[in-house]
């Protein structure tokens, strides 16, 4: 389990909020809006992994079956 | 080895830091980090949780307990976990509503895992009562 991914999705989120700035001032508030939903379904698949490895891991440690 | 704590405490200072940036731009996002963040310290620990856990069961063994009983408590000590980390998540996004129910499920379930051992308990009781 490594740290990086805390900073790959610090960097996700960054690039989305810039990107979401420059987009409203061009007046395409359509297309930033599907930018920021990609942004999170990105970052959510990223994250729903590591969530079912660890509920994974609680349950072959506490015997839950 | 004794340095996790170090670990730990660096990263939370590191990944609350970037929260706190990240929420005021997209709080969705923000929301991720401190997941993620959880996610990392729980599997940092989880080595020790499993030493902890066989020596607990090396103890039972040792003591006739019945095997039956500590897998109870590991259960209800793993849902515990499970319902308190879904539902830090939940308030921390400011759904305390749904946080609550996710903590009455896992009481729910800890109440259906444990009646049965009241009732053997009940059981050994009547028996010894003439």
């Amino acid at each position: 389990m490594s740290v990086d991914i805390i900073f790959k999705i610090a960097a996700i989120g960054i690039l989305v909020s810039v990107l979401n700035h420059v987009l409203n001032r061009a007046g395409r508030e359509e297309i930033s809006m599907m930018v920021t939903l990609a942004g999170i379904v990105v970052v959510l698949l990223m994250v729903i992994d590591m969530i079912s490895n660890l509920f994974n891991n609680i349950k072959s440690i506490f015997q839950l079956y | 080895m004794n340095m996790e704590a170090l670990q730990i405490a660096g990263l939370g200072i590191v990944a609350a830091v970037i929260a706190v940036i990240l929420k005021q731009q997209k709080l969705e996002l923000g929301m991720y980090i401190s997941i993620t963040t959880g996610i990392i310290i729980l599997m940092l620990l989880i080595g020790r949780l499993i030493s902890v856990v066989d020596i607990l069961n090396y103890i039972a063994s040792r003591a006739n307990v019945d095997s039956m009983h500590l897998s109870i408590v590991l259960k209800v000590i793993g849902i515990a976990y499970i319902t308190e980390f879904g539902s830090q998540v939940c308030r921390d996004a400011g759904e305390s509503a749904i946080a609550s129910k996710i903590e009455l499920g896992g009481k729910i379930i800890i109440l259906s895992l444990t009646v049965p051992i009241l009732a053997a308990l009940i059981e050994v009781i009547l028996q010894i009562l003439p």
